[in-house]
């Protein structure tokens, strides 16, 4: 394990490496890298199958992060790479000629997020929606329960008990 | 209706369904509508009950068999196979499972309804013919239930179509759902269940509802 | 009737030719083909799927997957929900397997948070996720000759089904949804008798499966119906990423309880079924040998547990519960292939993102679009499921 990281250091530029809780590791890379890096590691260093291809929204930050899990069979031995890109007309490179199914989760996150992967097939169809006019769904700024309220007809009488502030008042009033 | 519904409704349109000309085969031009041309425009009327004895008997045999469209269109359905298995039996009521709306006189809507199969429910529903039930299985159809914030599902199941008897759970054993079988049979025999003439009366109002969800409505007046 | 002598295999001038990156070019306006579309309420389709196919003749030709029509979106629920909150939303993901949703979420929830989960509660959590593995495979195994028209033997496996959920009902309280395990540990102990009523119940399934056996398996119809259909080759199984036993019929020995052992499966003994043909009927055959290996595994796990201990763990106020920054992957196996779900924590009380990934994710839209291709119309239901396709895992 040690060495494949040493010798993804010397070739591109990764950063922020860590081990997370469950012995997979974790890498930063920049975005215009990430696919040769992906082509060296499938065809150089045995790792054949992408677990998961998943995004994640930082609005405070101002950007999107990308994270790709690649994992090797025979060694049984996963890498998470990450990638940063910003959030007006987010676009990042196709992955698709790589393994098939990739354009199954490049067809979700652009209907989820609105992060265009440019040649993928199929990725202009609506995935999961119909009819959807509005912002991508899976945005932070996206208010799921504003939407429900407005368009979907609320039977009265609900109301939300958050149950930490029912039991603060109920057992800890003065604090 | 409106421009600006009119260029609503035509943004989510498919190709073949909006209005072209085709060429014959000498060669003539025809201009086609296929929304309007190719189905029926009328809409259905109410039908009023027979009276006295006759009506009686007739709800006593269209309770006693009642026939059940085979769609399962959310996660309640994983009851429905058990419930038509030899342990909880429900043959000896005279229900059965239909593959097609035509031969079926109930619906049972198990569960939440995205957008999507709302439409195709909607279809499936009017091209039952009369006399036809609706029954609700589960919380989702109720209130919203644990998907009230979602932005895919629908709260209010009778804001949409006209529901006969709902069945509460999440979901309900296969004993629960025979008992709301029995409590559907009950209202039939009383002469209550009249969801399909509610349903034709406000016709309006259940269109303005759904057409206000489905923003891509591509079917005609009424699904015949 | 015309007298061209017509048989599929040989005379193909009637069928579309493929250009140089190996698609068929396809004319809708030549008057060969129709559009069929097998849509969401048809007893073919496992679930609320619905395939566009375009026929020529009795041949697909082209074949379209549309999903979405159980779509909740749940990543977004979660994001509104509590790390305990999201536990009875995250199991509606798979409706008949839903045991190895709630482990996972609760194994990462617990990796992020940094609790350790004592040695009772994880031989609980396995006997908990042998038992969903068992009463899932009752219905697939004879479920797979419902396709061809064999319905009866899909009927009685749901009677031995109800047995396991009988048991289920005891130890948890409910048939379909457990909500038996939590970050910590399990809810309660196994009632007393439970292993005697178990085992009974073992030696009927036993019996049954002989059956299964006779009726199904040694039947010469099934056999020529399903041997050579469907086929993967094996170049296809990592680029498409099929799991499980799809990957299994093909030849590889992937098991994620022997390759990422979790829980105590690395102190029991039990052996991966591979067939090597990778056509329906191997698929069939992995999932007929995956219920004795899931009935021994069974019965090593009631010998082998303790008698008593302790079943959670200490959590803090899980209302209150604020999880530090990071991220982590964790992965279970099911009787369709791999669960997995990539979580990321902020440090709040909410999480940032669980993205969750069924198998069927893979398997149905992508790789069933390229098998279908110059398979028959009959054959595209016994392929369907032959896959375990479950749409609601794929749209969640």
């Amino acid at each position: 394990m040690k060495d494949i990281i040493d010798h993804l250091k010397k070739r591109f530029p990764v950063y922020e490496i860590g081990e997370g809780p469950n012995g997979v590791i974790f890498m930063s890379v920049e975005a215009a890298k990430l696919v040769p890096m992906l082509t060296s590691l499938k065809a150089n260093h045995g790792y054949g199958i992408l677990v998961i291809l998943s995004a994640v929204d930082w609005l405070e930050e101002y950007k999107f992060q990308l994270t790709y899990i690649v994992n090797n069979p025979e060694e049984k031995s996963d890498l998470g790479i990450r990638v940063f890109i910003k959030r007006e007309d987010a676009t990042m490179d196709s992955v698709h000629r790589l393994w098939e199914h990739a354009a199954t989760f490049q067809r979700e996150i652009k209907e989820m997020f609105g992060i265009n992967f440019p040649g993928s097939p199929r990725v202009d169809e609506p995935f999961l929606l119909e009819g959807w006019d509005n912002l991508p769904p899976m945005r932070r700024d996206f208010d799921t329960k504003q939407y429900s309220e407005d368009t979907y007809f609320p039977r009265p009488g609900r109301e939300t008990n958050d149950p930490a502030e029912y039991m603060k008042q109920k057992l800890y009033p003065d604090e | 209706m409106s421009d600006k519904q009119q260029n609503q409704e035509d943004k989510f349109l498919a190709p073949e369904n909006r209005k072209h000309t085709v060429i014959g085969p000498e060669g003539e031009e025809i201009h086609v509508d296929p929304l309007n041309d190719y189905f029926c425009q009328d809409l259905p009327k109410v039908e009023a009950p027979y009276k006295g004895v006759l009506e009686k008997f007739l709800n006593w045999a269209r309770s006693e068999s009642l026939w059940v469209l085979a769609y399962g269109t959310g996660c309640g359905s994983i009851e429905l196979p058990p419930l038509f298995s030899p342990r909880f039996d429900a043959y000896r009521f005279g229900v059965m499972m239909r593959p097609t709306p035509r031969q079926s006189g109930v619906l049972i809507i198990s569960g939440y309804l995205a957008v999507k199969t709302l439409k195709r429910v909607i279809r499936s529903y009017e091209q039952m013919q009369n006399p036809k039930y609706v029954i609700a299985l589960g919380s989702c159809t109720i209130n919203g239930g644990m998907y009230w914030d979602s932005y895919n599902t629908i709260n209010r199941l009778d804001h949409y179509l006209p529901v006969d008897v709902y069945i509460a759970g999440c979901m309900p054993r296969p004993e629960a759902i025979l008992s709301g079988f029995n409590k559907l049979k009950e209202r039939i025999k009383s002469g209550n269940a009249e969801g399909a003439n509610e349903y034709v009366e406000n016709l309006e109002w259940y269109r303005t509802n759904q057409k206000k969800v489905i923003k891509d409505w591509n079917m005609p007046p009424y699904n015949w | 009737m015309s007298n061209m002598n017509y048989s599929w295999k040989n005379n193909r001038s009637m069928f579309p030719e493929a250009d140089e990156t190996g698609k068929l070019v396809v004319d809708l306006d030549s008057q060969k083909y129709i559009k069929v579309w097998q849509g969401p309420n048809h007893p073919g389709v496992t679930g609320n799927m619905s395939l566009e196919l375009t026929i020529s003749g009795d041949e697909v030709v082209e074949a379209q997957t549309h999903v979405g029509y159980l779509h909740r979106g749940f990543e977004k629920l979660f994001e509104r929900r509590r790390y305990m909150q999201c536990f009875p939303t995250c199991i509606r993901m798979c409706v008949p397997e839903p045991d190895t949703n709630e482990y996972n979420l609760a194994r990462g929830t617990e990796l992020l948070g940094g609790i350790e989960v004592p040695e009772m509660a994880n031989w609980l959590r396995m006997i908990a996720l042998e038992m969903a593995r068992l009463q899932v495979l009752l219905r697939m195994v004879p479920g797979q000759a419902g396709t061809m028209g064999l319905g009866l033997p899909a009927q009685w496996g749901l009677y031995y089904r109800e047995l396991i959920l009988d048991r289920f009902e005891e130890l948890t309280g409910g048939r379909i949804y457990h909500m038996y395990i939590l970050p910590g540990g399990v809810r309660g102990l196994l009632p007393d008798g439970f292993k005697k009523r178990l085992e009974e119940n073992l030696v009927k399934i036993e019996s049954f499966m002989k059956d299964v056996d006779r009726v199904i398996y040694a039947n010469a119809v099934f056999k020529k119906r399903t041997k050579g259909i469907g086929v993967i080759p094996e170049a296809w199984i990592d680029p498409y990423g099929a799991t499980g036993p799809v990957a299994r019929a093909a030849g590889f020995e992937r098991d994620v309880r022997k390759d990422y052992p979790y829980l105590y499966y690395n102190q029991l003994d039990f052996g991966v079924n591979v067939e090597h043909e990778s056509d329906v009927f191997a698929r069939f055959r992995v999932r007929r040998k995956d219920v004795d290996t899931t009935i021994d595994l069974l019965r090593q796990i009631m010998s082998k547990m303790p008698e008593k201990g302790d079943i959670k763990a200490e959590t803090p106020n899980v209302l209150h519960w604020k999880i530090p920054r990071g991220e982590t992957l964790v992965r279970c196996e099911s009787s369709r292939g791999e669960y997995i779900f990539y979580m990321v924590a902020d440090g709040s009380m909410y999480p940032r993102r669980i993205n969750m990934r069924g198998p069927s994710y893979s398997h149905a839209v992508v790789l069933l679009e390229k098998l279908l291709i110059n398979a028959n119309i009959s054959d595209v239901s016994p392929i369907m499921v032959s896959l375990a396709t479950c749409p609601p895992e794929i749209e969640r």
